[in-house]
């Protein structure tokens, strides 16, 4: 029933598609490999990246911290925006220990010893940016100490994952 | 007492699922009609129950019953009645309940076929659809219940339960908390629906695929019985990624479409196993090859689709951490990692049944081509998966977490989906069983011609200069070709032999055989779309500024200019700063545009929607960004230019235009399906 036309004979004809998959998914796995290193970036905390220091002059990382109110300085006529963060754990586990994100944010903006970042960043302030808020950046630290962001991530804890009893408050 | 009725629905629905299930194991192993009968019920009686229990969510949802928590947590007095309905969906709890109506329709819809000829699937795929159903509804019930109320205890604590703690009394809140603002928008409002319709939708050819590899039953027969559902799952989840693309467009207010974020990427996933899968059946079908590839495409779309429906919950989720924090995390976990062991189990078991008697004989045949089509969806979804569990394997092997944002999936996946265009251009024309370069290149070269000019010397005089954006356009204007070509190649010799006219002959050519002109309806949306992502991946330009009233900003050709801005409260909560800004193309006036920002004072957030001038050659995208609340004098603005990514819509509307005609129900059906049923090649 089968109208056989094969040209070639089998084993030849299975180790071409068995050479041709593997070239395909080499490809791929090539692909995956070169740009996981050529766009992978470390995410640091402040204490981390400070502890670092030289070793990552001029590299792109990624740092986390929490937002002091105070600090923050905005030049709307050259859009620089220059603020402090405080450290903040990076684990997900000390942070619910401190008793969740929000009261994590508000200890390490009180805690006056907690080691501290300096930002700059060019661009337009986003509404997000307040005390307490909890920014995520994308840049380099400078030799300087200062820590030159490219992009700002921000998150608040909003009033929609809080707990009941503080909406009952309100 | 409606808390009561619809929590009622839902356990009751729950019980029956549970009771269909057993009863169908039962009725299949004893060969008992009476109780596979008994579980068909059981099945149909689970939609009117959870109508019940989802109708009952929304009375408490218009009625502002803000003692339920998921109510006073998603609505408040403020919003309009749509906005209340919709609302069902505004959070993890009512979604579940609404994915589980879903559910419970597209399986009754199922039990309603003529299941004379396939009896044997039957007690199988309730097994797996209510399943499915219990698991969902198992969640609704003891995990995240719409239904729970809020009660107040002596010492003023405020507690979540469905029943009445000891000494507690109902707590009914004056207000309800709204729905995010952001999630207010249209395309917010019908993107979960759509979504959870294609996630739902590809839970029935899975079930009929484990059906069939229970029975034993392991032709193409499951292939064919769910092809439509599979279309249109299909047909549903596209949309949803298109709508979701449109509202990041609208409202968030960074200039595109698409940020490689974990939410959108796990709903991409089964939509790439899902295009796979679509497209290695036809293998299975003409040529009855790679039946266990389609086994494992479908079981993998299968998990990707419990996983997705898992992590695309009301859009609230940032990393891949937060989601093991949610007490229902482990439980989605325990219960993919169930279903994919069992599966793969089962697969196992018919491996050598599954065998195929046939090989693939030719590198260029189109089945070699389908097959390099589905490595390349593979590729993506992996890239995919890596990208979203890197951080993860880096934090346990080096103790450094370390992430990967959008230039790494823009690096690792722009090759592939180059390659995936390629193919869609030759695979059309590559013949079955046997091709070679020659036979190919005879049917191309008249296309292949056409593109050159048409994707290479045209932007070369239009000055495009990037060889990446000359390659994309080249590969577009030859899928585009080369589809055309096809349609008109086919039209005439229908044309010639039944002497009707280029169009009658065109309309009925695409009529008698809609899925294979169908797909290539959805080939000329993907071309147009992929105009429209070169355009703004590779030629988007921005500047921002901040400037006084009656300065502009020059980006390219457009120049715009602020002219007013006022900043006003609606007496729906919000207060909205709006500027009125002119554009000018080269001198020449074009029209205003209205940038604007509302902020919600109830969710105490912003909402920044773009003043947006759209053509068919570009779009003009102006955000607000900052004003001086005191004098209203200079204001801040980011101003983009994306060229063509007006075809990106347009291309998804193509798109979709060529599912529904794929999708379509044959009038010859029945007769279509009998030929099938004959060997496929008899020949003298």
């Amino acid at each position: 029933m089968e109208h056989s036309t094969a040209v070639e004979s089998a084993p030849t004809n299975r180790l071409k598609f068995i050479l041709g998959g593997f070239l395909v998914v080499a490809a791929i796995v090539y692909l995956i490999v070169s740009s996981t290193q050529a766009s992978a970036q470390y995410f640091l905390t402040v204490e981390e990246l400070l502890a670092k220091g030289e070793a990552v002059y001029g590299r792109d990382v990624r740092v986390s911290g929490a937002v002091i109110g105070e600090s923050i300085q905005y030049d709307p006529q050259t859009l620089t925006l220059k603020f402090t963060v405080a450290h903040i754990p990076g684990d997900n586990k000390d942070i619910e220990a401190q008793g969740g994100l929000a009261e994590a944010l508000r200890l390490a903006v009180s805690d006056t010893s907690r080691k501290r970042l300096q930002v700059v960043y060019y661009g337009v302030k986003p509404d997000l940016l307040r005390h307490e808020a909890q920014a995520i950046m994308t840049g380099t630290l400078g030799e300087d100490g200062i820590f030159y962001a490219d992009e700002l991530l921000l998150k608040c804890p909003t009033k929609y994952e809080e707990a009941v009893p503080q909406q009952v408050e309100g | 007492m409606i808390i009561d009725f619809g929590f009622g629905a839902t356990l009751i629905a729950f019980l029956v699922s549970i009771y269909g299930v057993i009863a169908a194991i039962v009725g299949s192993r004893n060969r008992a009609l009476k109780w596979i009968e008994s579980a068909r019920l059981a099945m149909l009686l689970t939609f009117p129950l959870l109508t019940v229990a989802a109708l009952s969510l929304i009375y408490l949802l218009v009625g502002g019953h803000f003692e339920v928590e998921f109510v006073s947590s998603v609505t408040s007095r403020s919003m309009p009645l749509y906005l209340r309905i919709t609302a069902l969906w505004g959070a993890q709890a009512g979604s579940l309940v609404f994915w589980c109506w879903l559910l419970a329709g597209f399986a009754s819809a199922v039990t309603l076929r003529n299941w004379e000829r396939d009896s044997e699937f039957l007690p199988w795929v309730i097994v797996v659809a209510l399943t499915t159903l219990s698991f969902f509804l198992m969640l609704v019930i003891f995990f995240e219940n719409p239904f729970s109320r809020l009660w107040a205890l002596p010492n003023g604590e405020v507690i979540v339960a469905m029943f009445q703690p000891r000494q507690g009394a109902l707590f009914t809140p004056a207000d309800g908390q709204g729905l995010n603002p952001l999630l207010r928008h249209p395309g917010m409002i019908i993107h979960p629906p759509m979504l959870y319709l294609g996630f739902v939708g590809f839970v029935i050819p899975y079930a009929f695929a484990i059906a069939a590899l229970v029975t034993g039953r392991t032709d193409d027969r499951w292939i064919r019985l769910t092809r439509g559902w599979t279309l249109v799952a299909w047909l549903f989840l596209s949309l949803g990624l298109l709508l979701g693309g449109r509202w990041a467009y609208d409202v968030l207010g960074w200039g595109g479409y698409w940020g490689w974020d974990p939410v959108e990427i796990a709903a991409f996933m089964p939509w790439l196993t899902g295009t796979a899968f679509l497209h290695s059946v036809m293998i299975q079908e003409k040529r009855g090859m790679l039946k266990h590839w389609n086994m494992v495409l479908i079981i993998l779309t299968y998990c990707l689709v419990i996983f997705g429906t898992f992590l695309t919950r009301s859009g609230v989720l940032s990393s891949v951490h937060a989601f093991a924090q949610s007490a229902i995390g482990p439980m989605f976990f325990a219960f993919i990692g169930i279903t994919f062991i069992a599966s793969v189990t089962l697969l196992m078991r018919r491996w050598d049944e599954l065998k195929s008697h046939m090989q693939m004989t030719s590198m260029l045949s189109r089945e070699a081509l389908f097959l390099l089509n589905n490595l390349l969806f593979l590729g993506i979804l992996v890239v995919c998966f890596w990208g979203v569990i890197f951080p993860l394997i880096s934090e346990i092997f080096t103790g450094q977490k370390v992430t990967v944002g959008p230039p790494f999936y823009e690096r690792a996946t722009a090759p592939l989906f180059g390659g995936l265009l390629f193919l869609m251009g030759i695979a059309p024309l590559a013949a079955w069983r046997h091709s070679t370069v020659k036979t190919i290149g005879r049917a191309i070269w008249k296309p292949t011609l056409l593109s050159l000019v048409v994707g290479i010397i045209w932007p070369l005089l239009a000055g495009v200069r990037q060889p990446v954006a000359l390659l994309g356009f080249w590969l577009a204007a030859f899928v585009a070709a080369v589809t055309l070509y096809e349609f008109w190649r086919g039209a005439q010799a229908r044309s010639h032999r039944a002497g009707e006219g280029m169009l009658t002959a065109l309309w009925r050519l695409a009529g008698r055989n809609r899925r294979r002109y169908g797909g290539y309806i959805i080939h000329l949306g993907v071309v147009l779309m992929s105009l429209g992502i070169m355009g703004i991946e590779v030629f988007q330009t921005e500047t921002q500024g901040t400037i006084p009233q009656g300065d502009s900003l020059t980006l390219g050709e457009y120049t715009v200019t602020y002219d007013t801005l006022a900043v006003f409260n609606t007496n729906d909560g919000r207060n909205v700063a709006r500027a009125v800004m002119s554009v000018y193309r080269r001198g020449e006036y074009l029209g205003e545009i209205y940038p604007r920002r509302d902020f919600f004072f109830e969710s105490q957030q912003p909402m920044t929607i773009p003043g947006l001038r759209s053509t068919w050659e570009d779009d003009l995208y102006v955000i607000l960004v900052d004003w001086q609340p005191v004098s209203i004098q200079s204001a801040t603005f980011k101003v983009y230019h994306n060229p063509l990514v007006n075809w990106l819509w347009t291309g998804g509307l193509v798109f979709i235009l060529g599912t529904l005609v794929a999708a379509w129900p044959e009038k010859e059906r029945a007769r279509a399906i009998e030929r099938a049923k004959q060997p496929a090649y008899v020949r003298p």
